[in-house]
């Protein structure tokens, strides 16, 4: 190891445990000031009651008991706004009654001005120990890379305890206790409504049934791709730490907030106001795709083909998904990310986006607009053109930090034939499920009824948000790039790659062609492929490859030692070359193809 | 009928896909390396880290049962022709109706003192890895003796774990016995540039012992005494056929085979590295020990047990490799020396790293052959021009056609042509750049 390398690692270590001990740094005063949730009502009701259990001006060391007594205080203060005639001067009984839903929002607000501890009193100070130092060692741990010969450098990774993936036991175990943790927290979200928990553990039944003993993947034994007789333990505590990270920013924020605290300098240079907790992520995220695109380009800077695509997955995060949305902020516009398109943006089609849009002027309905144009025909027009790869390497946010962050990782993807079922009822799963919950969010909005033929579009939508757009985005998406490869959320549930992945599979000229005969069955290819598309079954059939799944990333050809594979736009004979073996050398007289 | 096939290389794997394509025959196949087929081609790869054995499989371990192609782990020690058997170490023999020997070669040895010590290895099967493995750990350095392409790919594996290698390579310049002069000074020039003790015209004299059966340093011919934990032979393959002599096998330096791949024995076959034409096409090598003709030769001999004669036929000459970091991949001729008749152009980037070189007929002018360093052609391309007889001046104007390099890299076919015209004195131009649909129209003419 280079002593940059040493040094950075070291940096960045250290920057990593201040960072997770400063959640534990502040202690937190409930004062009149950081009470100010912006209605007098709930304010001073929930003074009242936090002054009767004398929680009021009392610092508390304990973040833990802090939150449990604020929330006492909360529920005093919600009994007493619950009953009663509405005082005179308020019309509607949301301005005055306390919701559950205004509550968790209260608590994070509430918590995060609260702190008063080390953390909150040099905000600037420990945003340096923290992200700045792992900026730092992220960066000289990097740097060495520069130094090297240019080419390909995948050596010892297989030897690496944080990228050499799980055994297959392993992977089961943290599947299927990820999927029951979710499952049973989604008991929770739902308030005990436990109709769609079941009805998803049937939709896995009927997936599990269809792929393991309909189609006898019974019998197919261990897949290939999972690993015999090791298991990467840095591996697997960076994907729980992922995974607690996402469980905390999602769903208890308020455990976090001396985190977004550490925010606040950047977001007051920025938007001029402290930090929100999607700040955080915003931030964080922009970050990790910056530094982590600077080892891409690294490490692969003799290929103008992937410093260009990272290049771009770098400008589309730092400014179409972070700067702009900041920026219109500001100018009190939309916090509209321009290149986050639906299904993938999910929210798209809510109610409260569409009125908010329409609100909001000329801009706003550009905005409607513009989305939907993306939906009808940027993304099948570029698609035909490109393949989904102008999308999901180029210009998506969670392919830019699956290029990034994930890159050491994506050879851990599954490449069995058994993943690549799973993959097409799972990811197509889910597109249904996108297309069925706008179309009944979208029906509500134009009857102006929540329930549409039985369902209730309220439910069906905050379960398909807890469900697809918080835990398999983020919490599987990124939280098991070290177990399962880098795009687990791109091939297993993303339905925005579901729809361009169609368009590319019938539609498009984008290919990957195969040279000849010069294939060794080496395995470069597939096993460097983050779909866990099986590439050198192809290659060494020189068969081009349509697949739906390819998001075209262009590493299998970077990474194949023979010059054998080439990512092309052209639909010439496309029918002919994808089906028909073409390795054949036998005496051009003799050729025949095979079926 | 049963077909039994002796090894599970890339030369029998193929002959039992093929078989089994094209009929449905009882299929054998027969080895001693490994449960599972792999890619032979693959094995530095899992030494360094980039995989494991489970990728380097290119069939997942339920393929063979579905496809009725039965695997049997035995050691042959001899074969009974007449009886039509085979006699493994241990167990029952196995009868064949029809035998295909795709036994695959073994490292060269030169008599070398100390050459059968512990810590002395080739590279060519797994247990060569394994044995790799074993020595690496604590290993000071490594001597590599002979500089081919296996040389090549164990310094590599030795340089991506920070063992110091030296290499000893008896030609002038690294694989000038192949490659052309300034190729050859590239590859040399890359090698050093990776910190590899790369010592030209220089050979082995001995291994030393270090009174445990292992070796300890080896002394060249020059006399140079160097201290090293592992001897790396790579000095070229031979056929791996010691255990069939003294039978009714015709042999030579292979199994000789006839243009059907047929040995002097009705039903036995022979492919592969063992294998050695009888009557070599013109331009080739009797034996050819590389992964593309065992693949060919698979396929041939598939066809040829069905019933249906098919003569091999490798077509026009290609190969490819990489060396450390630069690619390399050639089609039709590309000698070391210039024959009288071939004229040669030859363009290098000026950062050392990239070549492309055309041979051509300097009296007809056809174009002859494609030499590429650190840049890729299309296979199909320029295999149609060569079989086609093309001018050179067409196919440099349309050399735009054979680039086959990844998007946004630099296209040098416009070098080619300025060479070419400062050369000769004409004026020509590119007409065709760099695209798909622009091959695939001209690969239907």
């Amino acid at each position: 190891m280079h002593i940059l390398e040493k040094l950075g690692l070291s940096l960045f270590l250290i920057a990593m445990v201040i960072f997770t001990l400063s959640l534990g740094m502040d202690s937190y005063t409930l004062t009149e000031s950081s009470l100010d949730v912006g209605n007098r009502f709930h304010q001073k009701a929930i003074m009242a009651a936090s002054s009767e259990i004398g929680l009021l001006e009392e610092p508390v060391k304990s973040k833990f008991q802090f939150i449990r007594q604020l929330n006492k205080a909360i529920i005093l203060a919600q009994e007493d706004l619950a009953y009663g005639n509405l005082p005179g001067g308020i019309e509607s009984e949301w301005d005055y009654r306390l919701g559950d839903w205004k509550i968790k929002d209260y608590v994070l607000a509430i918590v995060k001005a609260s702190g008063d501890g080390l953390v909150s009193k040099n905000k600037g100070t420990f945003f340096l120990l923290t992200i700045g130092l792992a900026i730092l060692g992220g960066l000289l741990f990097i740097l060495p890379t520069f130094n090297l010969i240019p080419g390909i450098k995948n050596n010892r990774i297989y030897h690496s305890p944080m990228m050499r993936g799980l055994q297959v036991k392993g992977r089961t175990i943290l599947i299927i206790g990820t999927v029951i943790g979710v499952l049973i927290y989604g008991l929770v979200y739902m308030n005990g409504n436990f109709i769609w928990p079941l009805v998803t553990i049937a939709v896995i039944g009927v997936i599990y049934y269809l792929v393991w003993i309909r189609s006898g993947e019974k019998e197919s034994g261990v897949p290939r791709s999972a690993s015999p007789n090791m298991t990467a333990w840095v591996g697997v505590l960076t994907g729980i730490y992922l995974i607690g990270f996402y469980v905390l920013l999602y769903w208890n924020p308020e455990f976090i907030t001396p985190w977004i605290t550490i925010a606040d300098p950047v977001s007051e240079l920025i938007n001029g106001g402290p930090a929100s907790r999607w700040f955080l992520y915003g931030l964080l995220y922009t970050i990790i795709v910056l530094v982590m695109g600077i080892r891409m380009i690294a490490k692969y800077r003799h290929n103008q083909y992937q410093v260009i695509r990272t290049s771009s997955v770098m400008f589309f995060q730092t400014c179409f998904a972070f700067l702009i949305p900041e920026i219109l902020g500001v100018l009190n516009k939309p916090q509209f990310d321009f290149k986050n398109i639906w299904p993938l943006n999910y929210s798209f089609f809510f109610d409260w986006n569409i009125d908010q849009l329409i609100s909001s002027g000329g801009l706003g309905v550009f905005m409607l607009v513009w989305g939907i144009l993306l939906v009808i025909i940027g993304v099948p027009l570029f698609t035909y053109f490109f393949g989904k790869r102008w999308y999901c390497s180029w210009v998506c946010g969670c392919g830019g930090l699956a290029e990034t962050l994930g890159d050491p990782y994506r050879q851990l993807s599954d490449k069995s034939l058994r993943a690549w079922k799973y993959e097409r009822y799972i990811i197509h799963g889910v597109l249904v499920f996108a297309v069925l919950m706008t179309g009944l969010v979208l029906t509500s909005y134009f009857t102006g009824n929540s329930r549409v033929i039985g369902f209730d579009s309220n439910n069906v939508r905050t379960w398909y948000g807890f469900l697809i757009g918080s835990a398999f985005a983020g919490i599987v998406g990124t939280g098991f790039y070290p177990l399962m490869g880098n795009r687990v959320w791109c091939r297993f549930g993303c339905p925005l790659a579901a729809y361009l992945g169609l368009v590319q599979r019938f539609k498009s000229r984008f290919r990957i062609t195969v040279n000849g005969s010069q294939c060794i069955s080496c395995g470069n290819c597939s096993t460097y492929c983050e779909m866990g598309i099986d590439v050198r079954h192809y290659a060494q059939r020189g068969q081009d490859v349509v697949r739906a799944s390819c998001v075209g990333c262009g590493i299998c050809a970077a990474v194949c030692p023979r010059g054998v594979l080439r990512l092309e736009n052209a639909s010439g004979d496309i029918e002919e070359r994808t089906t028909q073996l073409r390795s054949i050398h036998i005496s051009e007289n003799d050729v025949r193809l095979l079926e | 009928m049963h077909v039994v096939i002796l090894g599970n290389g890339i030369s029998g794997i193929t002959a039992a896909r093929f078989l089994r394509k094209l009929g449905d025959h009882q299929i054998t196949v027969v080895s001693s390396e490994t449960e599972f087929f792999y890619s032979r081609t693959a094995l530095m790869y899992i030494y360094m880290g980039h995989m494991r054995f489970e990728d380097t499989k290119p069939y997942e371990d339920w393929f063979w049962k579905k496809n009725r192609i039965n695997l049997r782990n035995a050691h042959i020690q001899s074969i009974d022709f007449s009886g039509k058997k085979l006699i493994p170490a241990s167990g029952e023999s196995i009868s064949y109706d029809k035998l295909i020997l795709a036994t695959g070669s073994a490292s060269n040895k030169f008599g070398w003192s100390g050459q059968d010590l512990q810590r002395v290895h080739g590279l060519y099967s797994y247990q060569d890895l394994e044995a790799m493995e074993k020595y690496s750990a604590g290993l000071k350095r490594a001597v590599i003796v002979g500089g081919g392409l296996i040389g090549i790919e164990m310094a590599e594996m030795f340089h991506s774990r920070h063992i110091p290698v030296t290499m000893l390579v008896r030609e002038k310049n690294y694989w000038n016995n192949v490659l052309p002069a300034e190729e050859s000074r590239m590859v040399s020039r890359h090698i050093l540039e990776h910190g590899i003790d790369l010592r030209l015209s220089e050979e082995l004299k001995e291994i030393h012992d270090n009174g445990q059966g292992e070796a300890c340093a080896i002394t060249t011919k020059s006399g140079a005494k160097i201290d090293c934990g592992f001897v790396g032979l790579t000095a070229g393959v031979h056929p791996n056929i010691h255990f069939l002599k003294d039978d009714a096998l015709e042999i030579d330096r292979g199994i000789l085979v006839d243009k059907n791949l047929q040995t002097n024995l009705e039903d036995v076959y022979a492919i592969g590295d063992c294998a050695q034409q009888r009557e070599p096409l013109p331009g080739r090598r009797s034996i050819e020990a590389i992964w593309y003709t065992g693949r060919m030769m698979g396929e041939t001999v598939a066809h040829n047990i069905m019933g249906n004669p098919t003569a091999y036929d490798p077509g026009i000459w290609f190969n490819s490799a990489k060396f450390l970091d630069i690619e390399y991949q050639v089609y039709g001729q590309a000698p070391n020396r210039l024959p009288d008749e071939m004229d040669t152009l030859y363009w290098e980037h000026s950062d050392g790293k990239a070549s492309i070189r055309i041979n051509y007929h300097k009296y007809q002018g056809q174009v002859l052959g494609f030499n590429l360093m650190g840049i890729r052609y299309r296979h199909e391309v320029c295999e149609k021009w060569i079989r086609d007889k093309r001018p050179v001046e067409e196919v440099l104007q349309d050399l735009g056609l054979a680039n086959f390099d990844p998007e946004f890299f630099e296209e040098y076919e416009e070098k080619m042509i300025e060479l070419y015209n400062q050369k000769t004195g004409k004026k020509l131009q590119l007409k065709s750049k760099r695209g798909l649909s622009k091959v695939l129209s001209f690969l239907k003419t």
